[in-house]
């Protein structure tokens, strides 16, 4: 079953696709954070009763988000090839993978960061428009540090989804921890590089879940 | 000044319409400490939000020293919202940032220069007793507290207007009384005018000096809290007047009286008991109190008093026609 010897000879290639994982990861989470973000803000702020309500903008992006969601990620990983081309120019390797895993966790992280704010009690948001703060103050002074220990919540969520993403991105040239899965424990029987490979994953999203989880209980003031 | 000219409020539903204010007219003076009351459900939650147009009336204008604020949108309703301060029965405070940081949002609202934020922040806790919590978050407060934070924050920019939506319901009694003291203590000291809406009528009886009463949307009754309290006039109103000054006397000794049962009513100085045994001597009816109060709103003595008069019907009507002459209301009382 597991050959320890061959585990430690294997280590500087496990190592390897590690790293690479963790660049994929990097990438992708922080587009999504930059692009997601806000993109949540505006799903939140155009809606009904709030004060930026505008249904057209609402749909759009909405609809947009649910498109993209409701595609298998293995399928938009293939349909995305073009775009992956365009922008990195080739559609191998870590980097290339991240072009896909981005466009996948934005929605993804929007939809939470959106769902953050729904949990904001109106009220809070209503006194603040009483006192007279402009629109932007209400984003950045109270929707998103009364939401924030839930956004945290989202981004732990985001980088889970985002390991599962990249191991499905790794089986078609985006290397990384799957990539070495498949390549080895699936395609040649090779139990040890199987375990560790999982086992290195399990420890790895418990570890996110747990400094997450942390963070999001250390910074609520509630 | 404040003015409430025609102001419906129509909610529309999937289905149907619902009228939440119906054609009100009100003015408020300046200096005024206005109680609207009414059960839930009257509108006069949608009235008050009216005002700084959290809800757009559907018709009618809103004056604030004549200028209407229905006109007025984006920036220049924002402008005029930093006038007219709002406390809610929630306090709604921002939750992640500290007691002072909550103030201090309020003045960057109004663009007030950075380096005079802190020693505002530091007058307005002081205005409020809560100079030692600066740095506390609201999680740690207690509700008398929050609230206290909230009309901090609701006078961070000297407003002229501050609008009280069921802002104590939610305290007990004794921090009811302490956030109401403090309520009074700004409307003389900074000359505010305030507008509260509350289903206790104790909180109008202790603070307002002129009320209005709202069902369905209208408002049916308006006036000197002190006048309204002497002689309501319609049934809403009796019953709310009633939950603070009640005169239920109880049936057992109702079928024990066999003269007439008259309530007595004595508004401001004249002196109630002289009056009455004034009149027992001058005539030949016996008097016997079944009930009596002297409540005190607006620091003006209102004596009430139900009793039973035995005699001839002539000399019970002529006593009565005598304390009338004497300022008294009299008012026969119904009994089986």
């Amino acid at each position: 079953m597991f050959d320890f010897p061959y585990f430690i000879s294997m280590l500087p290639d496990i190592w390897k696709a590690f790293t690479e994982t963790l660049i994929m990861i990097g990438i992708s989470l922080s587009i999504s954070l930059i692009i997601g973000l806000p993109l949540g803000v505006l799903l939140f702020v155009t809606d009904k009763g709030l004060f930026w309500e505008n249904r057209f903008v609402k749909s759009i992006f909405g609809f947009a988000v649910n498109i993209i969601r409701s595609i298998p990620f293995i399928i938009l990983l293939v349909a995305l090839f073009p775009l992956t081309k365009l922008l990195v120019g080739s559609t191998i390797g870590p980097v290339a993978a991240s072009v896909s895993l981005s466009v996948a966790a934005i929605p993804y992280f929007a939809r939470l960061v959106e769902s953050s704010l729904r949990d904001i009690d109106k009220g809070v948001i209503e006194a603040t428009i009483a006192v007279g703060a402009t629109p932007w103050m209400i984003i950045t002074d109270v929707l998103i540090p009364e939401a924030k220990s839930t956004i945290i919540r989202g981004i732990t969520l985001t980088v889970i989804s985002l390991v599962a993403y990249s191991a499905m991105a790794g089986t078609i040239g985006g290397g990384g921890i799957g990539d070495l899965a498949i390549r080895f424990g699936y395609y040649r029987y090779d139990d040890t590089i199987m375990i560790s490979t999982v086992v290195i994953l399990i420890i790895f999203v418990q570890l996110i879940q747990l400094i997450g989880e942390q963070i999001a209980k250390s910074i609520d003031k509630r | 000044m404040l003015e409430f000219q025609n102001i419906t409020k129509i909610y529309e539903s999937k289905k149907k319409q619902i009228v939440g204010v119906d054609n009100v007219s009100l003015t408020i003076n300046k200096g005024d400490i206005f109680g609207i009351v009414g059960y839930s459900g009257a509108g006069k939650s949608s009235l008050l939000r009216c005002v700084n147009l959290l809800e757009r009336p559907t018709s009618g204008k809103i004056l604030v020293d004549g200028i209407d604020l229905t006109k007025l949108s984006g920036s220049k309703l924002r402008i005029a919202r930093l006038k007219i301060g709002m406390i809610f029965q929630h306090f709604y405070l921002i939750s992640q940032k500290t007691v002072g940081e909550n103030i201090a949002f309020a003045l960057r609202a109004a663009k007030t220069p950075k380096n005079k934020i802190p020693t505002k922040v530091t007058e307005l806790l002081e205005m409020v007793g809560l100079t030692d919590k600066r740095d506390v978050y609201p999680g740690q407060l207690s509700g008398g507290q929050k609230q206290r934070v909230g009309i901090a924050r609701a006078l961070a920019n000297n407003p002229s207007i501050l609008l009280c939506d069921e802002a104590t319901s939610a305290l007990d009694p004794k921090t009811t009384l302490s956030i109401l003291k403090l309520l009074k203590e700004i409307n003389q000291r900074l000359g505010i005018t305030i507008v509260l809406i509350t289903h206790e009528m104790d909180v109008v009886k202790e603070i307002c000096n002129r009320m209005a009463i709202m069902q369905d949307g209208r408002v049916i009754e308006e006036g000197e809290v002190y006048d309204i309290f002497a002689e309501p006039k319609e049934p809403l109103t009796k019953e709310f007047i009633n939950s603070v000054v009640s005169f239920e006397i109880p049936n057992e000794i109702l079928k024990e009286v066999n003269g007439q049962v008259i309530k007595i009513l004595f508004k401001g100085d004249v002196a109630g008991e002289g009056v009455i045994s004034d009149t027992m001597q001058r005539f030949d009816v016996k008097g016997n109190f079944l009930h009596g109060t002297i409540e005190y709103i607006q620091e003006r003595p209102l004596g009430i008093f139900i009793m039973e008069l035995q005699g001839e019907t002539a000399a019970v009507n002529e006593a009565k026609h005598y304390m009338e002459q004497r300022g008294a209301l009299v008012e026969v009382i119904e009994h089986v």
